[in-house]
């Protein structure tokens, strides 16, 4: 029985874990080129969410076939986000360029705020219920239980992780991504349109984090206004842990704190004696980032943090 | 004379200054086609100043700037990279963490096309153009002599070695004018005579080159022009041989005039 218990925490681990790291993948991306943590990142996912919602339930309306109408709504989320992720970047960002490092913090909280509200009033206050048209049959895994829709999860998130390091190590956007965060001025004089780089860059985090939106939503089947802030944090901290501005480092985080989540979760009740219960759960994201950022500030896999600062 | 077919670069009158510091002023000179010129002074004369302003990191606050025949006052650096200018610093900036070949394919970005929707969607055209890209980098490595470090990290290769690939990068970019910041500055005597041979050799390929230099020997077998400036004003321009005995010239490099007013303190490199 406890190794069951083990067992389907650690997948509930992986699960929680590959979408932090799609999330925090947009925080250092964005964090290694312009050394900017975007804290509307956690907002963009929510409105992928949202959008993906939104076009999914016409679809299932208008009896399209369920896999063509996840597709579809999916392909929806990413063009809305990566739309919103350029004028993110374009309005609060551009323009602060070259002002203190505290401006560009402050304008983000504000997109942040004026997300939420606005997916306030357009999708209202309550909970959604997000109508995944699978079967979303268990499977019986080393005792434990899995679900297609986690199975789904997983491969589309390695599979998304994987053509992300293809297009940053194998294109030329990838390599002009590389040279702008290396040295922006050497880049310039190679041809390099910093600006164009940049907007690519907001909007290939920003399709992850729709992809990543899609993802919560059909784990747990709600979708909410407010539910960017928190796992924006989380995803932040995964960042903060992996090695913020590392791509590998952002994968690799995503992936421990989840795992770090969900055993803390599941053994905590126990741990103390039935006096914390798993609601306690946030907690743990939270002790992560103080660790990590009191024992080793550039994260597991960062280096570059120190040169940077 | 600045309105002979075959000049390059033409600068008119530029002056920059920095606060109430002029680092250059009225400075003009052209640059013929196919020929190493080469830009000497004494330390803080307002080279580097000179140079981040005809590839576009300063902007003139006097002055016009011709190349091949259009002006690009106030242009970016990457829109004059486009034009055809490309340079090497001072203080080497390669991509450090990226291997020698990949940062030669950095250089080949201005010529090339593929952006966001390419890398997404990963089709022929794309293909076509990445390989491409390799192929021309590889052909660069070789063109300076480091193709058997086209694996290697740029970080990790020899001082002589990063200064030739910043110039392979430099001429990944299809460069009209390669602009070239104390490229000896570091080497020792065979490093810099190999160097002169590759320099040599770029010319002869149909590049014109642009030499910064602290060095006067080094300037004096290579170039076929030579101006030198001196405060940030132009005190000589000519052939090597003129310029050497040229008692301005001569003054600035000895301490012929001793002044107590502080040198200018032109800004080398951006730090």
């Amino acid at each position: 029985m406890i190794v069951d218990i083990f067992v389907q925490q650690i997948i509930n681990g992986i699960v929680q874990g590959s979408v932090y790291a799609l999330v925090a993948l947009g925080y250092t991306m964005v964090y290694g080129i312009l050394g900017l943590i975007n804290f509307a990142h956690g907002e963009v996912v929510m409105v992928g969410a949202m959008v993906a919602l939104t076009v999914l339930q016409a679809l299932l309306a208008a009896a399209v076939a369920p896999l063509l109408a996840i597709l579809l709504s999916l392909l929806a989320a990413m063009a809305v986000c990566m739309a919103l992720g350029y004028g993110i970047e374009r309005v609060a960002y551009r323009p602060l360029r070259n002002a203190p490092r505290l401006a560009p913090l402050i304008t983000a909280i504000g997109v942040s705020i004026v997300l939420q509200n606005l997916a306030m009033m357009i999708w209202g206050r309550e909970y959604h219920a997000f109508p995944l048209p699978l079967d979303n049959a268990l499977h019986a895994l080393g005792g434990a239980i899995i679900t297609n829709v986690q199975i789904a999860i997983v491969l589309v998130a390695v599979a998304v992780m994987a053509l992300l390091l293809l297009i940053v190590h194998r294109t030329r956007l990838g390599r002009a991504m590389r040279a702008v965060a290396e040295n922006p001025a050497a880049a310039m004089l190679m041809g390099v349109d910093i600006n164009r780089v940049i907007s690519a860059t907001f909007m290939l985090g920003s399709a992850l984090a729709a992809v990543a939106g899609f993802m919560v939503s059909a784990n747990y089947g709600i979708v909410h206004y407010y539910m960017g802030f928190m796992l924006g944090l989380k995803a932040f901290t995964a960042a903060v842990l992996g090695g913020i501005g590392n791509l590998r480092g952002a994968m690799l985080g995503g992936l421990l704190l989840g795992l770090i989540e969900s055993l803390g979760a599941g053994y905590i009740g126990d741990l103390s004696g039935g006096f914390f219960g798993s609601n306690y759960q946030d907690v743990f994201a939270f002790m992560v980032l103080i660790a990590v950022l009191i024992f080793r500030p550039s994260g597991l896999l960062g280096e570059r943090v120190a040169e940077r600062a | 004379m600045t309105t002979v077919a075959d000049t390059l670069l033409e600068l008119r009158g530029i002056g920059k200054r920095f606060g109430g510091l002029a680092a250059l002023s009225e400075v003009s000179l052209h640059i013929r086609s196919g020929e190493i010129y080469g830009l000497i002074g004494p330390n803080g004369a307002g080279k580097t100043t000179l140079f981040n302003i005809i590839t576009g990191l300063y902007q003139l606050d006097e002055g016009t700037f011709q190349f091949a025949g259009s002006s690009y006052a106030r242009c970016k650096p990457h829109v004059l990279a486009h034009a055809g200018i490309a340079r090497t610093f001072q203080n080497i900036r390669l991509f450090a963490n990226m291997t020698a070949l990949e940062n030669v394919m950095v250089g080949r970005h201005v010529r090339t096309h593929a952006g966001i929707w390419g890398a997404l969607a990963c089709n022929r055209a794309t293909r076509d153009e990445e390989r491409a890209i390799e192929k021309r980098a590889h052909e660069l490595l070789h063109f300076v002599g480091i193709q058997r470090h086209s694996n290697t990290l740029a970080k990790n290769l020899s001082y002589g070695e990063q200064r030739r690939l910043e110039i392979a990068r430099a001429l990944a970019t299809e460069p009209k004018l390669l602009a070239l910041d104390e490229p000896a500055a570091g080497m020792n005597a065979t490093e810099t005579e190999s160097l002169k041979e590759l320099m040599k050799k770029i010319r002869d390929s149909g590049v014109t080159v642009l030499l910064i230099e602290h060095d006067v020997k080094l300037i004096m077998g290579l170039c076929d022009r030579v101006a030198v400036l001196d405060y940030g004003k132009k005190i000589a321009e000519g052939v090597p041989e003129e310029v050497r005995s040229n008692p301005a010239v001569i003054a600035a490099y000895l301490g012929g005039e001793v002044t107590e007013a502080p040198r200018p303190q032109a800004g080398e490199g951006l730090g």
